[in-house]
């Protein structure tokens, strides 16, 4: 028998790899189901918009329990999968942007509004935080960037409050699923919390 | 009495649309559908083969109460609402408005008038004759439709319900019962039912305030707010108030719904203006749907929702900046 347990084969956690691969692509595939069948009612460019800013949101919370969920399993597949899904929240954070632009403001008052609107404005510290991220998600910008790599990713903790309250900042009136989305995060916040203390969770702090 | 009656009231029963131009606008939406998917305005296909549901309602065309500019195919127009007692997806009344059962439905008015008292909705509604008016409608979220109403002047009702000298406001306010409504029974809703929404007397005596009964020719389908509601086109939506159970005159200014929500957000009035954005976003233009991913439809957003001739002595002197 090998030394290696099944799932710690190369064979096995590169299958893994591929099945996150395609559940991250699901939104996008569902999405353009219905833009090609023409399903996605009058107001179609709302309706895009909206579901790929969830999307966004979603695989960042994904991206935040590959951590925990490794220290719980001790499998490593977990953490083999991370970048790639925060790069694919960083990918769905882009096309919400353009979304935004092209179907929802059409680029106009574009000073107006990353200026004076609240939840726009919480929506845009949350991308623009989201960039330096992405970029430096190399190996090699990991290793030139040493200790203060795992500073500068600590953003991915304030990011999930910033989006979150781009959300909650949406809600007309009934707040019930962005509660549900607040509680997940508070959790997977907490427990960087209790591993690292607070420290764990502030950016650029040393953990 | 408070009304000035333009000649196109008192439309002869021969300017009745014939049956055969009302079966023309099924042809005519087969059109637009098959334009539409050409644009990849969506849902629509499968639906405009179905018959418009609901019973049809005699009325009578207003031209001077229309515009010609496109309609909002009915499937839009009913399946894209804000009904928030259903849910807050736009699609949700659509979905669960037929748990609420409209028929028996009485109408309760009280307050600062000579005729109170539960009315059965046919009583309050016999002496008229039922008119078609194709409004704009401008919802506070930047986007809009144009929807052939069937309905009666809200002025006409209200005369016949002999205000007195007190009442300066109607109140109106919209079903509660959480067993047929399942956004009541929602536990994180912030929204403190049952929905209410207000009128000044003389915006309510305007006569473009409508009652509306139906669409499309026919009865009002329930995500539409059956089996009566307001709409006061030059004003936001949410102040057209859908299935309507009380009618209250009063002196005081009734506070409604969203204005106790969110203050900063919305106003009493809340007439339709450009000039004054929601804190949240812009309202210099609107979105007409349906409108295609390729080419979104934008439109500049009008002053009154393009009703300032009728409506705008009524706001003179006012500071709409500050009575928004």
């Amino acid at each position: 028998m090998n030394d290696k347990r099944m799932v710690d084969r190369p064979g096995f956690v590169l299958a893994f790899r591929l099945l996150a691969a395609f559940c991250a692509c699901v939104p996008l595939l569902v999405l353009a189901t219905n833009i090609a069948s023409h399903s996605l009612g009058p107001d179609p460019g709302q309706e895009v918009t909206e579901s790929l800013g969830l999307a966004a949101f979603q695989l960042l919370i994904v991206t935040l329990c590959m951590t925990p969920l490794k220290r719980w399993t001790g499998w490593v597949g977990w953490i083999r999968v991370r970048r790639m899904l925060g790069l694919f929240a960083f990918f769905y954070a882009v096309l919400h942007v353009l979304a935004f632009l092209q179907f929802i403001l059409g680029w106009s008052d574009l000073w107006a509004t990353f200026t004076k609107r609240p939840y726009i404005v919480a929506g845009a510290l949350s991308f623009f935080m989201l960039v330096p991220l992405a970029l430096t998600s190399t190996k090699g910008m990991m290793r030139r960037l040493g200790k203060s790599w795992k500073g500068l990713h600590k953003l991915i903790y304030l990011i999930a409050i910033t989006a979150w309250v781009h959300f909650i900042w949406q809600a007309r009136s009934d707040i019930g699923e962005m509660v549900a989305y607040g509680l997940v995060i508070v959790g997977l916040l907490a427990l960087r919390w209790k591993w690292s203390g607070a420290r764990g969770l502030i950016p650029f702090a040393r953990g | 009495m408070f009304i000035k009656k333009r000649p196109s009231w008192a439309l002869p029963h021969s300017e009745v649309t014939p049956e055969s131009v009302y079966l023309n606008r099924r042809q005519f939406m087969s059109g637009t559908v098959a334009f539409a998917a050409g644009l990849s305005m969506p849902g629509l296909l499968s639906a405009a083969e179905l018959p418009v549901p609901g019973e049809s309602l005699d009325y009578v065309a207003m031209p001077g109460f229309s515009t010609d500019e496109k309609k909002t195919p009915f499937e839009d127009v009913t399946r894209y609402n804000n009904f928030y007692e259903f849910g807050t997806g736009k699609g949700d009344p659509a979905r669960y408005a037929d748990e609420m059962s409209v028929d028996p439905w009485s109408v309760v008015v009280e307050g600062e008038c000579g005729r109170p008292g539960e009315y059965a909705l046919e009583d309050l509604l016999k002496p008229h004759e039922y008119q078609e008016r194709v409004y704009r409608l401008r919802c506070v979220e930047a986007w809009s439709m144009v929807i052939p109403w069937i309905g009666v002047p809200l002025a006409d009702i209200i005369k016949r319900l002999e205000p007195n000298s007190r009442a300066k406001y109607v109140y109106f306010e919209t079903l509660y019962d959480p067993d047929q409504m399942r956004g009541q029974r929602s536990l994180f809703s912030t929204i403190d039912w049952p929905y209410q929404e207000g009128l000044r007397m003389d915006e309510a005596m305007n006569e473009l305030s409508f009652l509306a009964v139906g669409l499309y020719g026919k009865t009002m389908p329930n995500q539409n707010g059956a089996p009566i509601r307001l709409v006061v086109p030059w004003k936001y939506g949410f102040k057209s108030i859908k299935s309507i159970v009380k009618i209250r005159f009063q002196e005081e200014r009734p506070k409604t719904t969203w204005e106790m929500l969110a203050p900063q957000e919305y106003g009493f009035y809340a007439n339709v203006n450009p000039e004054v954005d929601h804190p949240r976003w812009s309202q210099k233009r609107e979105r007409r749907l349906p409108s295609g991913l390729l080419s979104p439809n934008w439109m500049k957003t009008v002053k009154f929702n393009g009703y300032g001739e009728q409506v705008a002595d009524l706001y003179k002197g006012m500071d709409l900046s500050k009575f928004y």
